[in-house]
């Protein structure tokens, strides 16, 4: 096949992705990675329509708690009521004249006030005070000069979610297929919680290229083949994880999934000779547990079968040698922004903790062994973009078979969706 | 370390700021000369090298997200990895300027000399340009009368990594 001899017209966002059956070829057209126009087109069509993810609840957990973030593009913040005790998400906006209200990355605190006009609103949103309110003929309108919660906010088990568009599907049902993975991480955990520090870092490449990559395991052995004689240096058995799972799954609703057996130890109960020969007995200790609540098939899952779930359109939790939970934003065509934190058990013996941010540090962020890498593939897909001359991304790895986790099934079901919402469908 | 301070180090009381920046400048140019196997000299066997989140420069690694924890064994994969041709982010090496300035030295305690100075690291590479900002906190000992570094921290000043990417370079 010669990508090269393919010239085909293309309207920004129409026809970007181009499905053959008969010919087992899927294909994406690059201006999808490169457009403005078609950027503009996403920001409208996709980031103002779907679910997308705010933080988690373990971020807000005693009342007067807040986060603040930048979701879809828009700054917001996530506050837990000091009476009502809900998690609420409102615009960071004074409905006065504009300022931002929320100032802080994050706190706890009885009131938000603007301190352009000293106006004071509750954590649950409400006006409640504003120097000089004898100016408004009647007293002020209160009610109507109340912070503005966003459309839509829902949570499934822990994580909180936001919608602009108010008639959107609720999330359980949005969530679909990704319900049962989300569940796994969850169940596996008992009582998931973020962990303290972040990595706020960027791309100089589409977002998309992020989204491929986050459940792409056809790249891992080429992209990080320093990842994997580190270690075989420190004595993993790279076979020991034969027999756990090979999957590449389209969980529907533009949902997927990747499963495979983890040839790395995994904090949860997956020893490894990186943990320590001490950690061992703690690990089998867990593993039992799970064994108990969940069975052994569901139990083993939870412990030695990694997953890379992606959740449309732009969230990310990489179940792998460590919990990463991920999510990002263009800012142009050929940028994007990404946020991630990581995810533990809440309960877990400070020792075991600290293995699993060991853990995490051996691949993930960008100090890690493995990150860094896939951000220079990224921004390398961008570069041979601006090269021209070939037209498509081939995309057909894996088709007309059951797909394996290498195959590329989970990033087509990505595609499929997102050129549903490009032609204005999922209404 | 050059033969001409080693005589006077066998006492850490006796060490100032002219051999504390002797070392760190020595410490710059092996970084950006890419001589690393040589930059692993200046550490003690029991060193660290740990970077934390822009968000949280009071980090611990042991509960907290960092993003880099290494110790002596993992400074030294590290190394392995910057100096074979798969690390793809800095292959070919980038160009980089380790810049040190406002050195500090702190009272000796418990036979470590605390060090605190602040730096700007360059880097350019494939058009990108690159820069960190920050201060180091260090421990220096002395082993068998040389100066060594028994702890790197380099805390960020920047709010958040985004314009710089990635940690891939060691700071």
């Amino acid at each position: 096949m010669s990508l090269l001899d393919d010239h085909v017209a293309v309207q920004p966002g129409v026809g970007v992705v181009d499905e053959d059956l008969e010919k087992q070829r899927f294909r994406v057209h690059r201006s999808s990675m490169t457009s403005p126009e078609i950027l503009q087109r996403e920001l409208k069509e996709v980031f103002e329509r779907c679910w997308l993810y705010v933080g988690h609840t373990s971020e807000v957990t005693s009342p007067g708690d807040y986060v603040r973030r930048s979701v879809g593009g828009r700054p917001i913040f996530m506050v837990r009521g000091q009476k009502s005790g809900e998690i609420k998400v409102f615009h960071n906006t004074c409905p006065h004249r504009g300022a931002v209200v929320c100032r802080a990355d994050a706190g706890n605190t009885k009131v938000f006030q603007c301190f352009y006009h000293a106006w004071t609103f509750n954590t649950e949103g409400k006006l409640t005070g504003m120097p000089g309110r004898d100016a408004y003929e009647g007293g002020p309108d209160f009610e109507g000069l109340s912070l503005r919660e966003v459309a839509r906010t829902e949570e499934y088990r822990g994580f909180v979610f936001a919608c602009y568009d108010p008639d959107t599907v609720d999330l359980a049902t949005y969530l679909g297929g990704a319900k049962e993975y989300l569940d796994l991480v969850v169940d596996a955990m008992d009582e998931p919680e973020i962990v303290r520090g972040s990595n706020q870092y960027s791309i100089d490449a589409n977002w998309k290229l992020l989204v491929e990559n986050s459940i792409d395991g056809y790249h891992g052995p080429s992209t990080h083949d320093t990842y994997v004689k580190y270690l075989i240096s420190q004595g993993t058995d790279l076979k020991s994880g034969a027999g756990a799972g090979n999957a590449g799954i389209d969980l529907g609703n533009g949902h997927g999934v990747i499963e495979y057996g983890a040839p790395w130890g995994r904090p949860i109960a997956k020893w490894d000779p990186l943990f320590g020969k001490d950690a061992a007995p703690e690990m089998e200790r867990a593993a039992a547990g799970l064994t108990a609540r969940f069975g052994a098939e569901r139990a083993r899952k939870m412990t030695h079968t990694n997953r890379n779930l992606l959740i449309f359109p732009n969230l990310v939790l990489n179940d792998i040698m460590a919990v990463t939970v991920r999510t990002f934003m263009p800012t142009a065509p050929d940028h994007v922004e990404v946020n991630a934190w990581e995810l533990a058990p809440r309960n877990e013996l400070p020792e075991v903790r600290a293995q699993r941010l060991d853990s995490f540090l051996t691949f993930l962020g960008p100090g890690g062994f493995a990150t860094p890498d896939d951000l220079e593939a990224l921004e390398s897909c961008q570069q041979g973009f601006r090269s021209g001359g070939v037209e498509w991304s081939d995309i057909s790895r894996g088709m007309g078979r059951r797909a394996k986790h290498d195959d590329e099934e989970q990033i087509r079901a990505f595609w499929r969706r997102w050129q549903s919402y490009l032609d204005g469908g999922n209404r | 370390m050059s033969a001409s301070v080693e005589p006077t180090l066998d006492n850490l009381q006796l060490v100032g700021r002219e051999q504390v920046e002797d070392l760190l400048y020595r410490e710059a140019e092996l970084l950006d000369r890419w001589k690393l196997d040589e930059w692993l000299t200046l550490y003690t066997d029991d060193a660290s090298y740990v970077v934390p989140s822009n968000d949280l420069p009071s980090g611990r690694p042991e509960r907290d997200l960092v993003l880099i924890d290494d110790n002596r064994v993992r400074m030294e994969a590290r190394v392995e990895r910057l100096n074979s041709r798969k690390a793809h982010r800095e292959y070919p090496h980038s160009n980089t300027s380790h810049q040190i300035t406002n050195v500090r030295l702190r009272p000796v305690s418990g036979g470590l000399l605390p060090v605190k100075a602040e730096f700007v690291v360059w880097r350019f590479r494939n058009g990108r340009e690159d820069r960190y900002i920050g201060h180091y906190e260090m421990l220096l000992v002395l082993v068998g009368g040389e100066l060594k570094i028994r702890s790197k921290r380099p805390v960020l000043a920047m709010t958040t990594l985004r314009s710089a990417g990635d940690v891939a370079i060691i700071l």
